[in-house]
């Protein structure tokens, strides 16, 4: 088993955040993982994004070049990555905030209204965490139960109400999918 | 009965000094060894030299010593005495070494609060290299690249160290003396032995500003350098204390406050 | 030891400076290491050490050389911009004889450059980087775990033979997470034996002298041809590298850090493909592993570097082999991080010559 995924943003959508809680949860179910960020100059706004790789075997490159999942949360990164994923791949587009098609007809492709559910659960912070349900469901790279886990470790100063909406969140990606 | 009233002190090595004659820093170098020794503290002092003139004080220092590069005699202080505590720690430094290479490093560890002593020796002349201009060279003073004197309008006014310094929070002595006559040099002397003290009670950063002469590269004879330390550096680098300890604060310790209060 | 930690390659390799006994740290921010000093700036205290952000990389590193003369276990860090700056600080440390820790995260270059991970210091690090005849021991880690073990290697090496040691990584593996173990118990440096040249205290013995000068003629001639004994040792016994199939390698790709990870996926990529690729991965870049390249190079007739700079390591890799092999280069500078994908097609192309 191998993933390369690539998920992608504006700041503050919370791409790190769920970048890191995609790799610690790889880890904790005894996965090989690499999480690595874009880092750029600006520390807001700009577009934000994080390679993660989790794999059953030792990771050579932690570089994801050719994405085996791409999880757009805007339009800019539909354009930037779409004609890089690896043909048969994964395409999560968060359709809230997306209004193009994806012009590949060799992948799997959702659109998620991540937002309207995010906003509905109580913020549209937690749309990251809608599309990480979603793809958990759809690849079984990682578990609900061992995300639901590393919420609080990878959040640890997060108040419990906000942890208990991201879990409702990651829920609800699941089940649109 | 032979009574000894004066003998060398044990702050002092046996190794010849390579000064000029009419130098001030062999008088300097004794007034600080002497100090060291006379506070008691000698075992447990470490000097740091400059580059400059007195680049072989190393060897003239009788305790532990260091050498390091040009201008960052502070900085190395800084790593020392955060290190050794106990340990008492001064850097001897010439004007271009502390006021021109190495400025930042004094200001900074000066703004720090660094609880170690400078000695600056400042006799607004580079002495080593051959009589080059320094940050402290007065205006219209001749030196090899100021041949028709120093030109405020080409190279600037000299650098009063103890009065920049004395803007800031953090130093608990600055003093500025000269070893121009006997009488001053007493005074050096109080000064020297009050800047250690200070860092001996823990009290912060001391600097203590020695006005020196330097004949060779002033090309005068000794007698006119001194002369020349009266008439034209003391008016311009007045003499005198610019910070004590007295009545200084201990800094409180820092509450954690944003730049912007809300509300 | 034991648990398996989920850390940033900087954050590793902080805390691994600290369990290895690092007990001063001074440095100035710069991207991408910035994680260092602020993980620095709470955990030091944690341990009874001393963080300082300085005014500048030179007075951040000749506060290491005050440090390090009264005897504690001292690091500092950059990129290298901040590196150029502290070669004036390494080369009076090397001088001196003084053992320090130093990690450059490196990012593009020349001049501001940008904060993308590159290998443009390979020259600067492995060549002692500032004036005068001297080495710097360099370590290149080339994953979160290595980041993390190598400070304590670091600092044993540069106390065995008082000279400077350094992690050279850069932008990639500063900022990547990946699971970490770390592999030696933490050193009390309270407890390590004492050093006998170390200023301080100087009460029941002699005084002691620290500095990196002799203006007897002569005299540092000799001083210099002291640190050359010391520098045969290490390139004789401190050598550290690892080898991928090279054992029936038709090609071998030589690449550290980074570009050694990237150069691992090609390597997989091509023997699916059949094709007999070998790798070899200098640990130690100073010491570079002259001799096993030698060795390799009387069998394996085309060799290829890879790495994220203009070909810098080529120049070691040329000097190992001696004319034996052809040497090729794929290069990617300031910024450029070569895929699997793109070294493979280089390698096929070398392969069809």
């Amino acid at each position: 088993m191998y993933q390369g995924v690539i998920m992608s943003g504006f700041g503050g959508q919370g791409i790190i955040s769920a970048g890191i809680l995609l790799a610690y949860t790889g880890l904790t179910e005894g996965k090989h993982v690499t999480f690595f960020p874009a880092y750029g100059a600006e520390m807001r706004g700009g577009t934000a994004n994080c390679s993660v790789v989790i794999s059953s075997e030792e990771i050579a490159s932690p570089v994801v070049a050719f994405p085996d999942t791409l999880i757009v949360m805007n339009e800019p990164s539909l354009t930037k990555f779409e004609p890089s994923i690896r043909k048969g791949g994964l395409l999560l587009i968060n359709s809230s905030l997306v209004s193009g098609k994806s012009k590949r007809d060799d992948l799997n492709i959702h659109y998620i209204r991540a937002n309207e559910f995010a906003e509905k659960l109580g913020t549209i912070k937690i749309a990251n965490m809608v599309m990480i349900g979603a793809y958990s469901r759809i690849t079984g790279a990682i578990s609900i139960e061992g995300l639901r886990k590393s919420l609080k470790k990878v959040f640890p100063r997060a108040r419990q109400d906000i942890l208990d909406m991201d879990l409702e969140a990651l829920k609800k990606g699941m089940e649109t999918v | 009965m032979e009574k000894k009233v004066f003998s060398r002190t044990k702050g002092l090595t046996e190794v010849f000094m390579r000064y000029c004659p009419g130098c001030g820093h062999g008088v300097i170098h004794r007034l600080v060894a002497e100090a060291i020794e006379e506070l008691g503290v000698r075992k447990r002092t470490i000097g740091i030299a400059p580059v400059g003139c007195s680049v072989f004080a190393d060897e003239y220092f009788n305790c532990d010593m260091i050498q390091p590069a040009h201008g960052r005699g502070p900085a190395v202080a800084t790593g020392m005495k955060r290190v050794k505590p106990d340990c008492i720690v001064f850097s001897y430094q010439g004007d271009g070494d502390l006021a021109s290479i190495g400025m930042a490093e004094t200001v900074h560890a000066a703004a720090r609060g660094e609880r170690i002593t400078i000695i600056f020796v400042n006799n607004a002349i580079y002495g080593m290299t051959g009589g080059q201009m320094a940050p402290t060279t007065l205006v219209g003073m001749k030196s090899t690249t100021s041949p028709f004197g120093r030109d405020p309008r080409v190279a600037g006014y000299p650098i009063k160290v103890c009065e920049l310094l004395s803007t800031l929070e953090a130093p608990s002595y600055l003093a500025r003396v000269s070893v121009h006559k006997p009488a001053n040099v007493i005074k050096a002397k109080k000064a020297i032995k009050k800047a250690f003290q200070v860092q001996i009670d823990d009290l912060g950063f001391s600097l203590v500003e020695i006005l020196s002469q330097c004949p060779t590269d002033w090309f005068v004879t000794p007698l006119q350098a001194v002369e020349y330390v009266e008439k034209a550096m003391v008016p311009f680098y007045p003499l005198g204390e610019f910070k004590t300890p007295e009545g200084k604060k201990e800094p409180a310790k820092a509450e954690t406050k944003m730049a912007v209060e809300k509300g | 030891m034991g648990e398996k930690l989920l850390m940033k390659g900087n954050e590793a390799l902080a805390e691994g400076a600290v369990r290895a006994g690092c007990r001063f740290f001074s440095g100035y921010p710069i991207t991408p290491q910035n994680e260092v000093p602020e993980y620095l700036s709470w955990r030091l205290p944690e341990v009874g050490g001393t963080f300082i952000q300085a005014e500048s990389e030179v007075a951040a590193i000749n506060m290491l050389y005050g440090a390090s003369a009264c005897g504690a276990r001292v690091m500092t860090s950059s990129s290298g911009p901040g590196i150029s700056l502290k070669q004036e600080g390494i080369s009076y440390i090397s001088g001196a004889n003084l053992p320090i820790f130093y990690a450059n995260v490196m990012r593009g270059g020349p001049g501001l450059g940008n904060i993308a991970p590159a290998q443009g210091d390979y020259y600067q690090s492995t060549r002692g980087g500032g004036h005068g005849d001297y080495r710097v021991i360099v370590l290149a880690p080339n994953s979160v775990s290595e980041m993390g073990n190598f400070p304590k290697r670091c600092y044993d090496l540069a106390e065995k033979y008082r000279m400077a040691s350094m992690v050279l990584a850069d932008g990639l593996l500063g900022q990547m997470m990946e699971p970490i173990e770390f592999d030696f118990e933490p050193v009390d440096p309270a407890k390590l034996p004492p050093k006998e040249w170390a200023l301080g205290n100087a009460e029941g013995r002699e005084r002691r002298i620290i500095r990196s000068y002799d203006l007897k003629p002569g005299y540092l001639e000799k001083m210099t041809l002291k640190l050359l004994e010391k520098y045969n040792k290490i390139e004789e016994q401190e050598v550290k590298y690892e080898a991928v199939q090279t054992e029936d390698a038709e090609i071998l790709l030589v690449a550290y850090g980074t570009s050694s990870r990237i150069s691992k996926e090609a390597l997989m990529l091509g023997r699916k493909e059949g094709i007999k690729v070998g790798l070899l991965r200098p640990i130690t870049l100073w010491p570079f592993p002259t001799k096993i390249l030698g060795e390799l190079s009387g069998r394996i007739k085309k060799i290829l570097t890879v790495e994220m700079s203009l070909g810098q390591l080529i120049d070691d890799v040329k000097l190992a082999v001696e004319g034996k092999s052809r040497v090729y280069l794929h290069g990617r500078p300031s910024g450029g991080i070569p895929t699997g994908e793109e070294v493979l097609e280089i390698i096929k192309n070398i392969c069809s010559e």
